[in-house]
């Protein structure tokens, strides 16, 4: 893969092409990279570690190239122990660094649930502030490409659900870069979401964070409306993003002009806004590959319907995978939300 | 590499061996305190560390506090208090006024009490490599014990300080029991020490009670690890003598006999013997005994007197960059709930 930064003073290589306005065209994984390269130039205090991160610049090659150019102390390669990767993390933070570990999949996650859970989550409430954990744990998540056990999954509930955790998930190459620098700049830890299955897809990467004009600090928390419309509000993160936005294709054709909201942070939730669409469309639905039962729809659905009870004309409906555990390649398309039923979700809501 | 059986270390020069003493003595007269508190229903509930002083004060007293960092667990008063951390603090965390104590863990160098057994070894290593990384050439001390042995994180922690080389110093306080649980039970093989050679460190058992044993290995450890030689496990063994907790019964699962003979071979009165061999007058040693004492009253009150946390900082310390959210939250909360 060739690395292409996004900053200015870098020259633009390879398969990357300029567009016009200053966005540098790129796949999400790409922009992932480009992110990590920015953050490791501008603090020396930044490091990246995990599983085959280094020589090999990861399995999914996202950290390709960062080992060559910053070299064994700032890029290296741990031991196969998620639970020592997230402790020296913490151990790091607190030896004024900002780590930016990798755990390989999200179904390896678990077994960091303890150092994510009891330490790194707490470490700044249990010291009443003396130290901070500026950690970014960057998690290649979700399903859809026909993986083995244990790489599919979706952890954002259970995250979302630890006080003292951000989580974030992009869904566009853009998204991607900027959320994740803006992880890297805060002082809190951060589960950061990649949807493995659109590492491929390619978009423009904006050099500013479109978000913040003017160099401002982008807020954290704050989601995105990537297609406006008055019919109906779809909601979704990662992955399900662009299978909204092609629901929201066909249901044009019929007529109907859903909207479509980028959660982007699913810790914190940007409630004001899910309530600033549901009031214009009356009509929500949200979707995600993580089973139904306690899953962050439901998070969704309560916090639509504590702000916006009046205005909604039909109860929030949720599209989501199934409680079952995560399936193998051919149940995956049976399992994951399809455009049908998504279509079938917006239509019961719009005839209830 | 074999795990080396320390032989008995020679004595400790008399001024060190004194202010050794000090320190052991008004650990035990504060943990004394803490347990009477405890039974006033002052404290909830209380870990005693009698018995361990030499293990603990012997390898804090090794550390160089100017750029050493030590990782406790929640036995370690005389740890604590060897290096000079705030003890109305520290006993904070035992009258459940804040969970992780109410000291600065960055000006102490010392981790906030942490109740995750064996959770804070790895938080000890990454220190550790980050001092490596830095160009500095501070070591950490991570404490933990014979139950701790059996965690993963433990053993992670090893191993990734074995392949990083990260000057970090493996403290177990082998005191026998965890909770309920024997060594029998929870150590195969036998020695914790011996587990170093299969992480390629040196691993050394010494007798926790001879404090000078504990010292001079852990300084050896410390050396080691500080001229780039890696990490290093000492294990020093010696007795839980007081249950688990004070919630806790010892008759249920251990022979009196065996806390009475780990009573006779006590590291204060041990310590003491010794340095009225050495040379130090009955009226020295009462001094410091009058003033252990007098310090240890002095904690008492502070912890008694400690005034309750803000209700505030419920929510204060949640986030360094605070969310509208939790802000939304704290506000009903003072609507709704604060007195
Ligand atoms: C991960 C974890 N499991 C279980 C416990 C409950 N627990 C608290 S102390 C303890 C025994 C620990 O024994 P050891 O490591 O030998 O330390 P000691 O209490 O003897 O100082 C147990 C089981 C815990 N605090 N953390
Ligand atoms: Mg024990």
């Amino acid at each position: 893969m060739t690395v292409t930064p996004v900053n200015a003073e870098c020259a633009s290589t390879g398969s990357a092409h300029e567009e016009p306005g200053g966005a540098v065209e790129m796949s999400m994984r790409e922009a992932i990279n480009s992110a990590l390269h920015t953050a490791l130039r501008e603090d020396p205090r930044t490091l990246v570690f995990g599983e085959d991160v280094g020589r090999l610049g990861g399995v999914f090659r996202v950290t390709d190239g960062l080992w060559h150019t910053f070299g064994e102390d700032r890029v290296f390669d741990t031991p196969i122990s998620e639970s020592a990767i997230i402790g020296a993390a913490v151990g790091l933070a607190m030896n004024g660094f900002r780590p930016i570990p990798e755990l390989q999949f999200d179904g390896f996650a678990y077994p960091a649930v303890d150092q994510i859970v009891n330490q790194l989550a707490r470490m700044h409430y249990r010291t009443r502030g003396a130290v901070t954990m500026p950690v970014t744990v960057r998690l290649p998540s979700f399903g859809g490409i026909r993986a083995p056990e244990h790489h599919g999954e979706s952890l954002e509930a259970l995250f979302a659900h630890v006080p003292g955790l951000t989580v974030v998930a992009p869904s566009t190459p853009h998204d991607a870069h900027h959320l994740l620098l803006r992880s890297v700049r805060t002082d809190d830890p951060v589960i950061y979401l990649e949807p493995k299955a659109r590492y491929w897809d390619r978009g423009p990467v904006g050099r500013r964070n479109d978000e913040a004009p003017g160099g401002t600090v982008e807020p954290i928390g704050a989601s995105r409306v990537v297609r406006a419309g008055r019919h109906a509000t779809l909601i979704a993160w990662g992955a399900m993003v662009r299978r909204c936005l092609q629901v929201a294709d066909l249901a044009a054709e019929d007529g109907v002009e859903l909207e479509v909201i980028d959660l982007r942070w699913l810790k914190p939730i940007d409630a004001d806004g899910l309530a600033a669409s549901v009031a214009r469309t009356r009509r929500a639905v949200v979707v995600h590959e993580a089973p139904l039962t306690a899953g962050l729809g439901a998070e969704v659905a309560a916090l639509v319907t504590e702000r916006a009870f009046r205005d909604l004309a039909a109860p929030v409906q949720r599209v989501t995978g199934y409680d079952v555990p995560y399936p193998a390649g051919p149940l995956e398309p049976r399992y994951l939300p399809t455009n049908d039923r998504v279509l079938l979700a917006v239509q019961r809501t719009l005839e209830y | 590499m074999q795990a080396q059986e320390a032989r008995a270390a020679d004595p400790l020069p008399p001024a060190h061996a004194r202010s050794l003493y000090r320190a052991m003595l008004t650990a035990r007269l504060i943990d004394g305190e803490a347990i009477a508190l405890q039974r006033q229903g002052v404290l909830p509930a209380y870990v005693s560390a009698r018995g361990q002083e030499a293990a603990q004060a012997g390898s804090a007293a090794a550390l160089d506090i100017e750029r050493d960092f030590a990782f406790p667990t929640y036995r370690e008063i005389a740890a604590a208090l060897t290096l000079g951390v705030d003890m109305v603090g520290y006993l904070a965390s035992h009258r459940a006024l804040w969970h992780g104590g109410l000291y600065d863990p960055v000006a102490s160098r010392f981790g906030a009490v942490n109740a995750v057994v064996g959770g804070p070894v790895p938080h000890a290593v990454g220190w550790a490599m980050g001092e490596r990384l830095a160009g500095r050439t501070g070591c950490a001390l991570s404490y933990f014990g014979d139950g701790a042995s059996s965690e993963g994180d433990v053993h992670e922690a090893m191993n990734l300080a074995g392949v990083m080389r990260a000057p970090v110093v493996f403290l177990c306080q082998n005191n026998r029991w965890a909770l309920s649980v024997p060594n029998e039970r929870q150590v195969a093989g036998g020695s914790i020490a011996a587990r170093a050679a299969g992480y390629g460190m040196p691993g050394v058992a010494v007798d926790g009670n001879d404090v000078a044993a504990v010292y001079r290995a852990t300084r050896q450890a410390l050396e080691h690890a500080r001229s780039g030689g890696g990490p290093s496990l000492v294990e020093a063994r010696t007795y839980r003598i007081e249950p688990h907790s004070t919630s806790d019964d010892t008759s249920r699962y251990r022979d009196p006999d065996e806390e009475r003979q780990w009573r006779e071979r006590d590291p204060v009165a041990r310590l003491r013997a010794e340095l009225g061999e050495a040379g130090h007058t009955d009226d020295t040693l009462a001094r410091v005994e009058r003033e252990a004492r007098e310090s240890a009253e002095r904690v008492r009150d502070g912890i008694c007197a400690r005034p309750e946390p803000d209700g505030d900082d419920l929510f204060r310390y949640v986030y360094a960059e605070p969310t509208d959210e939790l802000a939304r939250q704290w506000r009903a909360w003072r609507e709704e709930a604060a007195p």
